[in-house]
C-alpha cells in the first residue's frame, strides 16, 4: 500500500500550485459566475416568476426534461447492450466499434446536428424509411430525442464497461451451478452489481441532454412551444436583448446542473463505498 | 482477447442477435450520421469540395479554430497541471470544494457558458459600460471567444491526471527529493515522465473540445464572418444558408478532427492501461 497521505511539506509546490489553480478558477470560472449571481439581484421575483413560469417556458422546461430522460433510459438499456457485447463477446471490428463510442465526445456538436438532420430529415437516409410508416423524426420531439440519446451515449457504456470487465466469472458460474438460468443470473446477478454504473451513466447523460443546444438546434426546428428546448429559448431570448428573460432561465438552469452535480458525486461515492465494502 | 473456453456464454444465436442489435443501434446514432458527412461533403465533386475549403471566410473560420485551441490548450494543460499537482498530493480543507469546483464547467449547458460572459463583459453587462468607455470588445469578438472556449475545457486535464497521480502515489517523487533534487528537477525527470500519457489523454480531449464548442461560442461571437466566425459556427452559417454542401465539407474537415482524436485516444488509453 502507497502512502496516499503524503506529509505537508515533504513535496514541494504546494503554495505555487494551489495559488495558480484557485487565481486561474476564480477568474475563469468564479467571477463570471457571480456576474450571473448580480444581474439576477437586479430582476425582482416576480419578474424571475415570470420569466420561468411563462408559457412558452414552461413548455421548454417540460420538453427538455422529458426529451432528456426518454433519451437518458434509451440510452441505460442500448448501452448496457453495448457494454455487454464489446466486453463478452468478439467480432471482427470490435476494436474499431469500441473507439467510436466516444464519437459524440469528439464531434463538434454543430457537425452532429447536421448530420443527424441529414439522416433522419424526410428526404434522409433513414428517414425516407421511416415516412411511409408515418414516422417523421426531424423537426419533431422525436427528433430532440434522438440528438439526446447520439450526445449521450458515451457515457452509460463507459459508465458500465470497465465494471463489467471486473466482474468475477465465478459469481456467474456459482449461479449457474446453484441451478440459475442465464437470465436469472443475469438479473440477479449482474444486474445488481452493475447497478451503480448504470445509475452513474444514466445521472451523467441525463445532466448533458438537459442543457445541450448544438446537436438540438438543427433537427428539432425551434418551434416555440412544440420542440424549443431550455437552451434554445436561452439563445431566443438573447437574440432578442431580453437578457432578464434570460438570465432568470439561466438561473434556474445553474440550480438544476448543481443538484445534478452533486446527485453525480454521491452517486459515485456510493458505489465506491459498495465496491469497496464487496 | 478472451480465450477462456469454459467461460459460460449464451447460445450462438443469442449471441448473433445481441450483437446485430447492438451495432444496429449504434450504425443508427454512430456511423450513418458519421457516413452522411462524408457523402454529403462530396455531392457535388471534390472540386466544389476544394472550393468551398478555401473560400476566405470557411479559411478565417478554420484560422480562427486553430488559434483558440492554440490559446485555449497550452493555457488549460498548464492549469490541469498545477490543479492535478494540488489534488493529488496534498490534503487540505476546501480540497472538495476546489474538486466540485474544477467540474462545474461540465455540469453546466454550453448556452448558459457563454451568457455568463455576455452578463460580465457584454454592452448590458456589469462591466459593460467600463469597457466601453475604454474601447474594450470582449463579447462579439475574439476575447469573449477565448474566454468561453477556455471556460468550457477548464475540467479536462485535471481529470485524467488526479486518478492517475493518486494511483501513482509519491514514493518516486520523495524518493528523487532524498536524492538531492530540486523541486524542478522532481517534477521534469519524475513526475512528467510519469504522468505523459496521461496528460497527453488529456490535452487530446481537451484539444477537441476547444475546436469543436459551439453553443458556448455562438453566445459570444456573434457570427461575424471572417472575424468572430469559428469552424463549427461557420457549418451552422453555411446550413442555413441551404448551403448543404459547403456546410458538409466544412463539417467534414471537423470530423476527421473527430476521427483523429478517437485514435490518439484508443492508442493512448491502451498505453496508460499497460
Amino acid at each position: 500500500m502507497r502512502s496516499r497521505r503524503p506529509r505537508r511539506h515533504v513535496l514541494p509546490g504546494f503554495g505555487l500550485a494551489l495559488g495558480f489553480t484557485v487565481a486561474y478558477l476564480g477568474l475563469l470560472v468564479l467571477l463570471p459566475l457571480s456576474g450571473v449571481a448580480l444581474s439576477a439581484r437586479r430582476m425582482t421575483w416576480t419578474g424571475f416568476v415570470a420569466a420561468v413560469t411563462s408559457a412558452r417556458a414552461l413548455a421548454a422546461f417540460q420538453l427538455t426534461v422529458g426529451a432528456a430522460l426518454t433519451a437518458a433510459l434509451v440510452n441505460v438499456a442500448f448501452g448496457l447492450l453495448v457494454a455487454w457485447v464489446l466486453v463478452r463477446y468478439s467480432f471482427p471490428g470490435r476494436r474499431l466499434v469500441d473507439a467510436c463510442v466516444d464519437l459524440p465526445f469528439a464531434l463538434p456538436t454543430s457537425v452532429a446536428g447536421i448530420a443527424l438532420t441529414a439522416v433522419y430529415s424526410p428526404a434522409g437516409w433513414l428517414g425516407r424509411q421511416l415516412a411511409p410508416l408515418g414516422i417523421q423524426i426531424a423537426f419533431t420531439r422525436l427528433g430532440v430525442v434522438v440528438a439526446l440519446t447520439f450526445i449521450g451515449l458515451p457515457f452509460v457504456v463507459r459508465a458500465v464497461q470497465p465494471v463489467l470487465e471486473d466482474l468475477d466469472p465465478e459469481i456467474e458460474e456459482a449461479a449457474a451451478s446453484l441451478g440459475a438460468s442465464r437470465f436469472q443470473a443475469f438479473r440477479r446477478v449482474l444486474l445488481p452489481s452493475i447497478a451503480p454504473a448504470l445509475l452513474t451513466g444514466f445521472t451523467l447523460a441525463f445532466a448533458r441532454a438537459l442543457g445541450e443546444y448544438g446537436s438540438v438546434v438543427f433537427i428539432s426546428g425551434n418551434l416555440p412551444m412544440r420542440t424549443e428546448v431550455v437552451a434554445l429559448l436561452i439563445v431566443a431570448r438573447l437574440e432578442q436583448f431580453d437578457y432578464e428573460g434570460a438570465t432568470a432561465m439561466a438561473a434556474a438552469m445553474l440550480a438544476v446542473s448543481f443538484l445534478l452535480l452533486l446527485t453525480v458525486n454521491l452517486v459515485q461515492a456510493w458505489s465506491r463505498r459498495r465496491e469497496t465494502a464487496a | 482477447m478472451r480465450t477462456a473456453p469454459e467461460r459460460r456464454t449464451e447460445p450462438a444465436i443469442v449471441r448473433g442477435g445481441l450483437i446485430a442489435l447492438a451495432l444496429g443501434f449504434l450504425a443508427c446514432f454512430l456511423f450513418v450520421p458519421l457516413a452522411v458527412v462524408f457523402v454529403e461533403a462530396f455531392a457535388g465533386g471534390a472540386r466544389d469540395y476544394v472550393a468551398s475549403l478555401v473560400e476566405p471566410t470557411a479559411l478565417a473560420a478554420l484560422r480562427l479554430t486553430a488559434l483558440t485551441a492554440l490559446v485555449a490548450v497550452p493555457l488549460n494543460t498548464l492549469f490541469g497541471l498545477a490543479a492535478a499537482w494540488t489534488l493529488a498530493r496534498f490534503r487540505f480543507p476546501g480540497r472538495g470544494l476546489l474538486v466540485t469546483l474544477i467540474d462545474l464547467p461540465f455540469a453546466i449547458s454550453p448556452v448558459v457558458a457563454g451568457l455568463i460572459f455576455v452578463l460580465m463583459f457584454g454592452a448590458q453587462g456589469l462591466l459593460g459600460p467600463w469597457l466601453t468607455a475604454h474601447g474594450i470588445r470582449i463579447i462579439f469578438a475574439v476575447p469573449g471567444i477565448l474566454l468561453a472556449t477556455m471556460f468550457v475545457t477548464v475540467p479536462f486535464v485535471a481529470r485524467e491526471l488526479v486518478p492517475l497521480m493518486e494511483e501513482q502515489g509519491s514514493e518516486e517523487e520523495q524518493a528523487a527529493l532524498a536524492l538531492g533534487a530540486s523541486g524542478w528537477q522532481m517534477f521534469r525527470r519524475v513526475t512528467l515522465p510519469n504522468i505523459r500519457w496521461g496528460l497527453l489523454y488529456g490535452v487530446v480531449l481537451l484539444n477537441a473540445r476547444a475546436i469543436g464548442e459551439f453553443g458556448a461560442v455562438s453566445v459570444v461571437s456573434g457570427h461575424i464572418r471572417g472575424l468572430t466566425n469559428t469552424a463549427p459556427l461557420h457549418v451552422e452559417i453555411l446550413y442555413n444558408e441551404y448551403n448543404f454542401a459547403a456546410a458538409f465539407a466544412v463539417a467534414s474537415v471537423l470530423a476527421l478532427m473527430a476521427l483523429a482524436t478517437l485514435a490518439a485516444k484508443s492508442v493512448l488509453g491502451r498505453r496508460i492501461a499497460r
